[in-house]
This record gives C-alpha cells, structure tokens and sequence, in this order.
C-alpha cells in the first residue's frame, strides 16, 4: 500500500490518534509538573535529600517502559491511565534535576540580599529563586516533554492509545505504510516541541 | 586509581549476582506452571546472549562509523560546517527510538539484522556529537602550537586532538551503549529477540515475575556496563 492511498484512506484516524496522543502527554506533563516543582523545591533545602531522591529517580529512569506500563496494568486498567502513570515516573528526573539545579545555583548575595530587604522566604522563592531558576526549569520541561512523547508512542503496547497503534498495529498487520506513517508523525511531534519550547526558552532569556 | 577499579570491579561483582539470584528465584520459585514452563534457565540465558549480541553489534558499528565520521567533520576544509551538522545532530537525537525502530522496520523488514541497524543508527548520534564537541573544544593555541612545531596534521591528530577529546568521545560511548542496553528491549517488537521477549511474553499471560525478569536483567546490565564505564572513564582522563 502505497503513503497517499494510506494517507486519504486513514487521515481522520491519523488525527485522533495525534489528538490522543498530546492529550496523554500534556496531562502527564502538567501532574509531572507539578509534582517536580514541589519535589525539586523540597529538595533545594537539603542537598542530602537531593542525593537521595535524584539517584532513586535516575534508577527508576533505568527500568525499562514497557515493563513498567504492563506492570501498571493490573494495577490501574487498560486506557490511557497506566500511560500517564508512566510518563510521570519517567519525566519527574530531568523536571526535578533541573527544578533542583536551577533552585541551589542562584547566587547567594541575592538571596542574603532579598533577607536584609525583609522579604520572607515564601516570596523570595516566589519572587527571586523560581523567576531566576526559571531557565534551567524550562529546559527540563523540555527535556521531559521530547522524552515523554517518545516513551508514550510505547504505551499503546498496553492499550493506551495514540500514534503508537500506528507502529504496533503496522507491524503485526504487516503494514509498511501505516509503520513509517506512525513513526514519521512521532518523530515529527517530538522534533517540533523541541524547537518549540527551546524558541520560548531563547526568547524569556533575551 | 586501584581503588577505583576494585569499587568497579565490586560493583560489577554484586549485579552479576543479583541477576542470578533474580534468575534463580523465577525458575525455582515459579508463580505456576505457565512460568515455570516459559522460564528456564537455558532460554533465559539464550535471551540475554540475543540482548548482548544485539547491543554489541551496534555499538560496534556506531563507534566505527561515528568517530571516523566526526575526525572527518572538524578537519580544516569541513570546519566551517562543524556547528551545522551539530544542530542537525541534535535534532536527529529528539527522534524516539521506537520511531527509529519502526522506520528501519517499513525499510528492512522484521529480524535481528533490523533492530541492530535501528540501534546502530540510534547509537550514532551521542558519540557523532561527542565527537565533535571533543575535537571541537580542544584549544586553537594549542593546534597551533603543535604545528608550529613541525607536526603534520595526521601527527597532531593523534598526539594532540584525539587524547585530548578522548574523555568526551568516551563519554558518549557510555551514553550510547547504556541507552542501547535499554532500547534494545524494542527489538522483540521486531523479531530480533533479547530479554524484551520475557517482558512481552510476560506481559501476555499476565504474570509479574516474567515482566519483572526482563525487566530486572537488562537494568543490571545497563549497571554493570556503567560500573566498567567508570575505570574507562577514569583511565582516559589520566
């Protein structure tokens, strides 16, 4: 089957398997989020803590996805659930890594600084430390994102959807078009919110 | 230095054991007869034989063509379009791997010989871009410091350029061959074996200790890779 028949013939699948796709991702980034910020900030106040939940974060990287997802499985059902479950654990290193490197590498006078002036430490977090960190934040917003896109197209292996049907489904049909198809569109996706979010990063700093 | 290695050589010491004793605990204490039947002993290690052999090849192959590749890139007459091919080095490297592996599948078909090509392609970038970023970094003074001694450039390159930016070109092998290591579980999407076999068949019978064997003996290997990494890593920076 040749891409253009394939393309015609499938084009409204090929954008609801996108749209899933990006939901899986931006849900699983925002709850990464979240959780990475409070961990990171949590974490900036003692680097023994650090050490401890980075190095437990970087063995978790390790595990392998797949294994993780089927794992997940029994735990929270078929669906896009085990999915964004996943991509939390695996996006919460390179969030809470940078979260922490960005929080502890502001120079300290500031802070000393922002003390004489009065200010308490919840505004200076909020007005001195995230403004400041805010670059090496978004960098591994980045990071995660790229690598939260690739390791979802994994997570339709265990029914979750998105433009890893394409690959998975490709090949046990035996379907050349609809594999390089899926894997184009994936690459695409991740490729573009690259340069996308490393375009908000260059602007902010300028 | 000694020290160092003896830590490495513990470290990889008690993975191996940990992979046996996983690999013991599933074939003699098997949940039922299903697992008892999928895992054995010969087959687990016919796996990892797969799972090594695939990793190797491809690594092989990546630091054959990427260093080659990026002396060729920073020599004089390709200089000017070092940055480029960085940036378009580092654009290749946000593709998935799954991705990888499903491009090298709508071309080669499924096999082994698909996901070695796949993870050989994969394993390229960081060592291309090590490449570069090393033999880029090493100091102009200090070039020509070297030539103004009368070396010629296949002299300066050995002696001067490749020492020196054998740390990083070092350090993207262990990239490499780590993230390998792992994709390398993608293979049995494809028919090319290793321990991805054991996650996907546990994952269809739905038995945990099956996913959690192949789960388990690839991480150790990623560990024990890094462990020996460590002594390469340290022997390079001397």
């Amino acid at each position: 089957m040749d891409f253009i028949s394939f393309l015609v013939a499938y084009w409204p699948t090929l954008i609801q398997l996108t749209a899933e796709h990006l939901g899986i991702i931006v849900v699983a980034m925002a709850l990464s989020l979240a959780l990475g910020l409070v961990v990171g900030i949590a974490i900036s106040f003692s680097p023994r803590a650090a050490a401890i939940v980075l190095g437990i974060n970087g063995l978790l990287m390790t595990f392998p996805s797949l294994a993780l997802f089927s794992l997940l499985v029994p735990v929270l059902g078929i669906g896009s659930a085990p999915a964004i479950a996943g991509l939390v654990v695996y996006t919460q290193l390179p969030l809470v890594r940078n979260v922490y490197t960005g929080l502890t590498g502001i120079d300290p006078a500031l802070i000393e600084a922002a003390e004489g002036m009065g200010l308490t430490p919840l505004k200076i977090l909020w007005k001195i430390k995230l403004p400041l960190a805010w670059p090496a934040i978004l960098t591994g917003i980045r990071t995660a994102t790229v690598m939260g896109i690739g390791i979802g197209a994994i997570a339709a292996y265990v029914g979750a959807g998105g433009l890893g049907v394409l690959i998975f489904q490709g090949i046990s049909r035996n379907n050349d078009a609809m594999v390089i198809v899926g894997a184009i569109l994936i690459s695409a996706i991740s490729i573009l919110t690259d340069r996308l979010l490393a375009r908000i990063g260059d602007r902010d700093r300028s | 230095m000694t020290d160092r290695r003896l830590s490495a050589g513990l470290k990889v010491g008690a993975y191996l054991a940990a992979a046996v004793a996983l690999t013991l605990y599933v074939v003699e204490w098997p949940q039922d007869s299903l697992v008892a039947r999928l895992v054995t002993f010969p087959h687990v290690l016919a796996l990892t034989g797969q799972h090594l052999a695939i990793v190797a090849l491809s690594s092989v192959l990546a630091i054959l063509t990427a260093v080659p590749l990026g002396l060729m890139l920073t020599r004089d007459w390709a200089r000017q379009w070092t940055p480029r091919v960085v940036g378009f080095v580092n654009v290749c490297q946000t593709v998935p791997s799954l991705a990888v592996v499903a491009l090298a599948v709508g071309l080669l078909g499924i096999g082994a010989t698909t996901a070695i090509v796949a993870l050989w392609l994969y394993a390229l970038l960081p060592i291309l871009n090590n490449t570069l970023t090393g033999l880029d970094g090493v100091d102009a003074a200090t070039l020509q410091a070297a030539r103004g001694m009368g070396m010629r450039p296949g002299r300066v390159l050995r002696r001067i350029e490749v020492p020196l930016a054998l740390p990083l070109i070092v350090a993207g092998v262990r990239t490499a061959v780590t993230v390998n290591i792992g994709s390398a579980i993608l293979a049995a999407f494809v028919g090319g074996g290793g321990l991805g076999d054991l996650i996907i068949a546990g994952n269809n019978i739905s038995r945990v200790q099956v996913v959690v064997l192949g789960a388990g003996l690839p991480m150790l290997m990623a560990l024990i890779v890094d462990a020996l990494f460590d002594v390469a890593a340290e022997e390079t920076a001397g």
